[in-house]
């Protein structure tokens, strides 16, 4: 049923479906609203979950931890500062191949504070062995919820996933989203079965410490793990698509790229504007198209490289900077056009929540034509 | 060993002989039955008894991080009230999980009143990382973060006092117990358990390693802790002091002179003026928890 709902409730509807058993979160702007429309939802007996409010993010996920390995599904939600507190926790739930499911929802890092959009937070853990999905608007932000808790929960997956969403530009706009209903979801996301679980009747150990001798094969099956959720969120995204009819299944999403000279590259909501932006360059003859990454852990790299094939340059617009290097898109962009002889550019650009317009785009694109990339873009002319 | 503790915490793992700490993971498992689920935090403990792909514990068990324990068990609970299933959860950690960095953990699974038991094994000082001061390293110990030295007389503080802290949080049960007194941690494990809501239990357990003694003295350095009242066993109910194991005592220098971590105490000479501030200790201590046995002289 259509609905016009703010990003946040959207998502916190869609989290509810999901029947997570046990909740554990933190307010922090701008992923509050979620937890809070939780928190409601348990309070009147919407929602049969234990919710635990706990006194950190990093006790959140330390609880979603316990409360997996014991053999829930669980549910938690943070941003920005919240997810650099719960850095440590993240590595150990991968580790452990606990199916959490966690929305982010994308804000900068401090200092200097901010509360506003861009992607470094959940980019920053892009090494930690969890799943990472990005949606576009906030009917991808609800359905990738659905998705990426099948995913993970895939006994040949066993990985957590981040489902993220841009902070305030989705989080807290108001947009119609075709809220599924309980029937729906429970056809399409089996009731919860943990793979192993603590269990007083079939004991085992879970976070054992380990040498040097086997240290490393747990990080290759974590690898391998990652390697096979590519196919997982293939056939959930197919599935979904036949009983749903939208369809997530690619882990990139091609707009008007067949005859593209310039490909831009991006995640999240900036697409839309980037779409639109396209449509105006297309008009005036520019041959621009627009590769949404939707899946950047595992990063999809044939997909990827087989979409971009045809392109005389990639601009890739990175909410996220490595410092010291480039955006992270962008380097990896780069690693898997190796070789093929197309320039991939490089353009920092909305940290912090600078606004992005579709001229900014279109300059963007202006620049490229020229060659003229890895910059931060857009940025005050003192510090110049 | 049919009946005995070894039916739940094996044999064969790493410890030091002597371990006191060893020796209280047998003492709680024995206590509590096989329908727990340890949580473990980062430590000695963890380390010695879990090197994959082997483990001692042959209940559930999982370790996650040195400072999340309570919030591990935290979530646990809820998990297991949500299935309806009625295992028994211990959070176990050392003194330095327990009293320096995993305290915003407890605070917040005690101030929520979570179902659960923590236990640290409290050997005075981190000793997983070689032997380094913590938040329950008493008073002029010498660590190799706090060492005694020609400007130094060890550790500047006296242990901070976590029971009194955690009943401050409405834990219905808080009590301390010693490894050399075997009967008296089983009977607090079990009682902590059975009684509903966060309860603590702080288990003083002497490291022949860290704090220098020969591995076949360890109970009785436990024994003598408590015979001088540097340690006391007690239990607070609903905050009150209700129960502290009395004593006849000795004087402090008995337990000191034993531990190399005291040695400046005693060498190159007698250091009478600090041995006098610990023997305060242990005086303040006896009246706090009115531990001195009055003997009827004839």
């Amino acid at each position: 049923m259509m609905e016009i709902m703010e990003g946040s409730h959207a998502v916190a509807h869609a989290v509810k479906l999901c029947r997570p058993q046990v909740i554990a979160a933190y307010p922090i702007t701008p992923q509050t609203h979620i937890v809070e429309a939780l928190a409601d939802m348990v309070a009147d007996c919407h929602l049969d979950a234990e919710y635990i409010t706990v006194e950190s993010e990093f006790s959140a996920l330390s609880a979603c931890l316990g409360a997996s390995a014991a053999g829930s599904r669980v549910y938690s939600a943070t941003t920005s500062q919240g997810l650099a507190l719960m850095f440590e926790v993240c590595y150990n739930v991968s580790g452990m191949r606990l199916p959490i499911v966690m929305t982010i929802v994308n804000r900068s890092l401090g200092a200097p504070l901010s509360i506003w959009n861009d992607q470094q937070d959940s980019i920053s853990l892009r090494d930690s062995g969890w799943l990472q999905y990005y949606a576009q608007d906030n009917q991808e932000a609800t359905d990738l919820h659905y998705i990426a808790y099948k995913v993970a929960e895939d006994h040949d997956v066993l990985l957590p996933a981040f489902v993220c969403l841009d902070g305030f530009i989705l989080s807290h706009t108001y947009e119609p989203v075709d809220m599924l209903t309980q029937e729906q979801v429970d056809s399409f996301l089996p009731a919860f079965s943990a793979y192993q679980r603590l269990d007083a009747d079939d004991p085992i150990s879970f976070g054992m410490y380990a040498t040097p001798d086997y240290y490393m094969e747990f990080r290759y099956e974590i690898d391998q793990a990652m390697k096979r959720s590519a196919k997982a969120f293939s056939s959930a995204g197919k599935e979904f698509a036949e009983l749903f009819g939208r369809d997530y299944s690619a882990p990139v999403e091609s707009y008007r790229l067949d005859d593209a000279d310039t490909a831009l590259v991006a995640m999240g909501s900036i697409c839309g504007t980037a779409k639109d932006a396209v449509d105006e360059m297309r008009k005036n003859g520019k041959k621009v198209g627009l590769l949404n990454v939707r899946a950047f852990r595992p990063f999809p790299g044939p997909e990827l490289a087989k979409a971009l094939s045809g392109v005389s340059r990639v601009a890739v617009l990175d909410k996220n900077i490595s410092l010291g290097a480039k955006g992270a898109v962008a380097l990896e962009v780069k690693d898997v056009l190796y070789g093929s002889g197309i320039p991939v550019l490089d353009y920092i650009i909305a940290l912090g929540g600078r606004d992005v317009r579709k001229k900014d785009i279109a300059a963007v694109v202006d620049l490229a034509e020229k060659n003229q990339g890895d910059l931060f873009y857009g940025l005050r002319k003192e510090v110049l | 060993m049919e009946g005995s503790s070894c039916d739940l915490f094996e044999f064969g793992h790493r410890a030091c002989g002597g371990c006191g700490a060893a020796l209280a993971a047998r003492l709680i498992l024995d206590a509590a039955g096989k329908d727990t689920i340890v949580c473990s935090s980062t430590g000695c403990m963890e380390v010695f008894s879990t090197p994959y792909p082997e483990t001692a514990w042959k209940i559930p068990w999982i370790h996650s991080l040195f400072e999340n324990n309570s919030a591990v068990a935290s979530g646990i609970e809820a998990s297991l009230k949500k299935q309806g299933r009625k295992e028994k959860v211990i959070a176990l950690g050392g003194d330095g999980a327990t009293f320096d960095i995993g305290v915003l953990c407890i605070s917040g699974a005690f101030e929520r009143g979570h179902d659960i038991t923590y236990v640290c094994y409290d050997n005075e000082a981190y000793m997983n990382t070689g032997i380094q001061r913590s938040g329950a390293t008493p008073y002029d110990a010498s660590t190799t973060t706090s060492p005694a030295g020609k400007c130094s007389l060890g550790n500047k503080r006296q242990k901070k006092d976590l029971p009194a802290i955690l009943a401050a949080h409405g834990a219905p049960y808080v009590a301390t117990a010693s490894i050399a007194y075997p009967a008296d941690v089983k009977k607090k494990i079990k009682k902590a358990l059975e009684t509903k809501g966060p309860c603590y239990v702080q288990i003083h357990a002497p490291c022949c390693t860290g704090w220098g003694f020969e591995g076949e003295k360890t109970m009785a350095i436990g024994k003598l802790a408590v015979e001088t009242g540097l340690w006391v066993n007690y239990e607070m109910e609903e905050g009150k002091i209700t129960r502290a194991k009395k004593v006849v005592r000795k004087p402090v220098e008995e337990y000191l002179k034993e531990q190399k971590r005291f040695r400046h105490l005693f060498k190159p000479k007698r250091n009478d003026e600090e041995i006098g501030k610990i023997q305060a200790i242990a005086d303040r201590n006896a009246e706090r928890y009115g531990i001195d046995l009055k003997i009827k002289k004839d």
